[in-house]
């Protein structure tokens, strides 16, 4: 799995995975984004268009850095979910927890 | 096939005479003048025929397996869990997991942190965790906690799971893999079997009973248990525990907090000493507002809490740039200070004062505990998913439960693979099985099988079969005592030791061991049987230490060992003073009953009921002396 990543204008940090989000990338995704938050990256959107595969130790590295990042008085938000992705949040009911935003640019409108 | 039909009609005919026997004694035979020690009989009686079903219900599917081929390119990591055991021991299971043949990564998980665990792991080539950063001031969970620490750190598709003194067969990936071809799969459990125990085993450890038969016949259910250790897991069976607990667990956090929030807040604004508090306090209760209002449109749980997070380090900034600005005040009273109004202090600054917990807004505890429930990341915990369960002192039920009541499968693989150490003293092995006790009894009480979403009929009452059997402490005092009362003072629980009585219980009582015999298939189980009566006094503390802890929080109960080595050469009486008492009671009921027969005051055929009981229980409850007196197996040097 690769991760490409870039500076949103708005200071947030965008970290796009490609291929299978699965249980080999789920510690490297989840160590990724402790250090950018460490480093002061509070505002993380993955963007999820690459992910071709989920699981649901994929699933866990996204709730586990949701929590790295909300510690740190931050965010992580998904964006760009394909089918296959939304289904996945659907089943497992994390669509009730976490919300899929239309583009990265979109993701902390809010915020 | 022909025995497991014979075994089924012995089944079925222990069930019917049982029945006939147990209606006959609560409608025909109860000395109700006697009522305060015929009931409790009666009660006990009905409660055996009840354990005599479930043991039926258990053994009438029991499944034997093959051993199917392992799949050729499975990832697999090995973890050794450990806290303070002594490190050539873990060593020595390490070097063995890492000499395991199947492709697969070793871990050694060491929750005592201790360095000289980690040189020697680094030096037998194997892996290395401890807990994480997170962990710190956070509940540990115990093994439970120390091995979703390991989960995240690795990413094999299945885990085995030895505990650290379970040294495995180089053979026991190889052997249980293939079981996981079925992909609803998500647990092999093989055998716990213990290498310093001897035929005797004065200590009851080897569990023949269970690990053959029980386990063999739950296993036909689709029930096989998880125990802890010697099992192979499914990792994505895991997760998807974890990931199914953390939204029930944050959705009922969330929903939970915001229908008291608003109260909560109100509270708080009427007790605010000052402005700027009130202020703070209103835009929290805006926030809660704005909660409540986003979840009613359907908004996702993050984005309903985080505009309260919001508003909480809104209100947060506002008080601390308040106090700044009274402390420099002060100070330029005083001649110090800053000129806050040339410099004022930025975003980034008011945020680190206001988010550490010594902000002015962490002092109202009560905004303070809501900020940590209303959000969707489980502040408290130091991991948000618990793939294994943590509700109970024995993780491993609650976890197979879990994942039974979500339709994965179970395996039991009936050979021994791995080969441990059992305690070798009595106070270690009462505090073992009292652990046990109270794990079962906990998950009974927390999270019931026969009320829980997902399990089918079989599994409910497979689950519910071992708790019901952890009750048996109270009955065993009721076979203690009743023989006693009789034998001393004449009081009959029972009618009358008539022909009635004969005729219903012998035929009862033989179908009985004859299913017994049958289904055991010539294990060794005197051992058991004994101590499931003996160690009474374990069970019915664990029934009220578990009681007292789910309902009223209490931290559970533990057997006080013997520590020093002085000490440990006597026999720890004191362990065992119940069992002691009833055994000399019982023999002065003996002699008792022998002088009031001798004497011509009692009937003969109940004093020879009454004396073949008692031996019975002496015979069984004997088993405690020796195992006071035990010091382990003779060693090898001599």
């Amino acid at each position: 799995m690769e991760f490409t990543e870039q500076k949103l204008p708005g200071g947030t940090h965008e970290i796009a995975p490609r291929g299978r989000l699965n249980l080999v990338a789920a510690p490297a995704l989840r160590s990724l984004i402790a250090e950018r938050v460490q480093a002061g990256n509070r505002r993380i959107v993955l963007d999820l268009q690459g992910v071709d595969f989920l699981d649901s130790s994929g699933l866990g590295a996204i709730i586990a850095s949701l929590k790295t990042a909300r510690e740190a008085g931050g965010d992580l938000r998904l964006a760009r979910a394909s089918d296959a992705v939304v289904m996945v949040l659907r089943l497992t009911k994390v669509d009730r927890v976490l919300r899929v935003y239309a583009d990265s640019g979109s993701a902390f409108a809010d915020a | 096939m022909i025995r497991g039909l014979l075994l089924r009609v012995a089944i079925l005919l222990s069930l019917l005479l049982g029945v006939n026997y147990i209606a006959w004694r609560w409608l025909a035979s109860v000395n109700w003048d006697a009522w305060w020690i015929a009931v409790p009989l009666v009660v006990a009686e009905t409660y055996s025929l009840i354990d005599t079903f479930f043991f039926g219900l258990t053994m009438w599917r029991m499944k034997e397996r093959g051993i199917p081929d392992p799949p050729a390119d499975a990832t697999v990591d090995v973890f050794i869990t450990t806290y303070n055991e002594p490190v050539p021991l873990v060593l020595a299971t390490a070097v063995a997991a890492r000499e395991i043949r199947y492709p697969h990564r070793t871990w050694i998980l060491d929750d005592g942190a201790r360095p000289e665990m980690r040189e020697a792991a680094a030096e037998a080539g194997v892996g290395y965790i401890t807990r994480s950063e997170n962990w710190k001031d956070r509940p540990r969970h115990a093994k439970a906690g120390n091995l979703n620490n390991a989960l995240v750190q690795t990413d094999g598709e299945f885990l085995l799971i030895l505990d650290a003194d379970q040294v495995p067969d180089p053979d026991i990936l190889t052997r249980t893999l293939g079981h996981f071809e079925d992909e609803r799969v998500a647990l092999v459990q093989t055998p716990q079997y213990f290498g310093n125990v001897d035929a005797a085993d004065v200590l009851g450890s080897q569990a023949p009973l269970f690990y053959g038969p029980i386990q063999q016949g739950k296993d036909g259910w689709n029930a096989a248990f998880f125990c802890g250790s010697n099992a192979v897991l499914r990792r994505e069976a895991l997760m998807q525990l974890g990931i199914a607990g953390y939204v029930e667990a944050v959705e009922r956090s969330v929903r939970g907090t915001l229908r008291t929030a608003a109260a909560v807040v109100r509270k708080a604004r009427r007790q605010a000493r000052n402005l700027p508090e009130r202020r703070a306090l209103s835009i929290v209760a805006r926030g809660v507002r704005e909660a409540q209002q986003a979840l009613e449109g359907g908004a996702p749980l993050a984005d309903a809490t985080w505009r309260f997070q919001q508003a909480v380090s809104a209100a947060s900034r506002l008080l601390v740039a308040a106090d700044v600005q009274q402390i420099n005040a002060v100070l330029v009273s005083l001649g110090g200070g800053a000129d806050l109004e040339e410099r004022p202090l930025d975003d980034a600054e008011l945020d680190r004062l206001a988010s550490s917990d010594l902000s002015p807004l962490g002092a109202l505890a009560s905004v303070r505990s809501l900020a940590q429930s209303l959000d969707v990341i489980r502040a408290e915990e130091a991991e948000a998913l618990a793939p294994l369960a943590t509700i109970s002192v024995t993780e491993d039920m609650a976890t197979a439960m879990q994942l039974h009541s979500q339709g994965w499968k179970s395996v039991y693989h009936h050979e021994v693979l791995a080969t441990g150490l059992a305690p070798e003293d009595l106070g270690t092995m009462l505090q073992q099985r009292l652990r046990w006790a109270q794990g079962t009894l906990q998950v009974m009480l927390r999270d019931n099988p026969l009320f829980k979403q997902g399990l089918s009929a079989g599994q409910r009452l497979m689950y519910f079969a071992t708790m019901w059997s952890y009750l048996s402490g109270f009955v065993a005092i009721v076979y203690l005592v009743a023989p006693v009362v009789y034998l001393c003072f004449g009081v009959l629980p029972v009618e009358a030791w008539s022909f009635e009585f004969f005729v219903r219980f012998l035929p009862y009582f033989l179908a009985n061991q004859l299913m017994f015999v049958l289904a055991s298939r010539g294990t060794r189980s005197w051992r058991g049987q004994q101590y499931a009566l003996a160690l009474f006094p374990v069970w019915i503390r664990a029934c009220w230490s578990a009681a007292a802890n789910v309902l009223f929080h209490r931290p559970l109960a533990f057997v006080v060992t013997p520590k020093s080595r002085t000490e440990a050469t006597r026999p720890p009486w004191r362990l065992v003073w119940p069992q002691v008492t009833a055994v000399v009671v019982l023999v002065i009921a003996l002699v008792v009953g022998l002088t009031r027969f001798a004497l011509g005051d009692a009937d003969g055929t109940g004093v020879l009921v009454n004396i073949v009981w008692v031996v019975y229980d002496l015979v069984v409850l004997s088993i405690v002396f020796r195992a006071a007196r035990y010091t382990g197996p003779p060693s090898k040097e001599a």
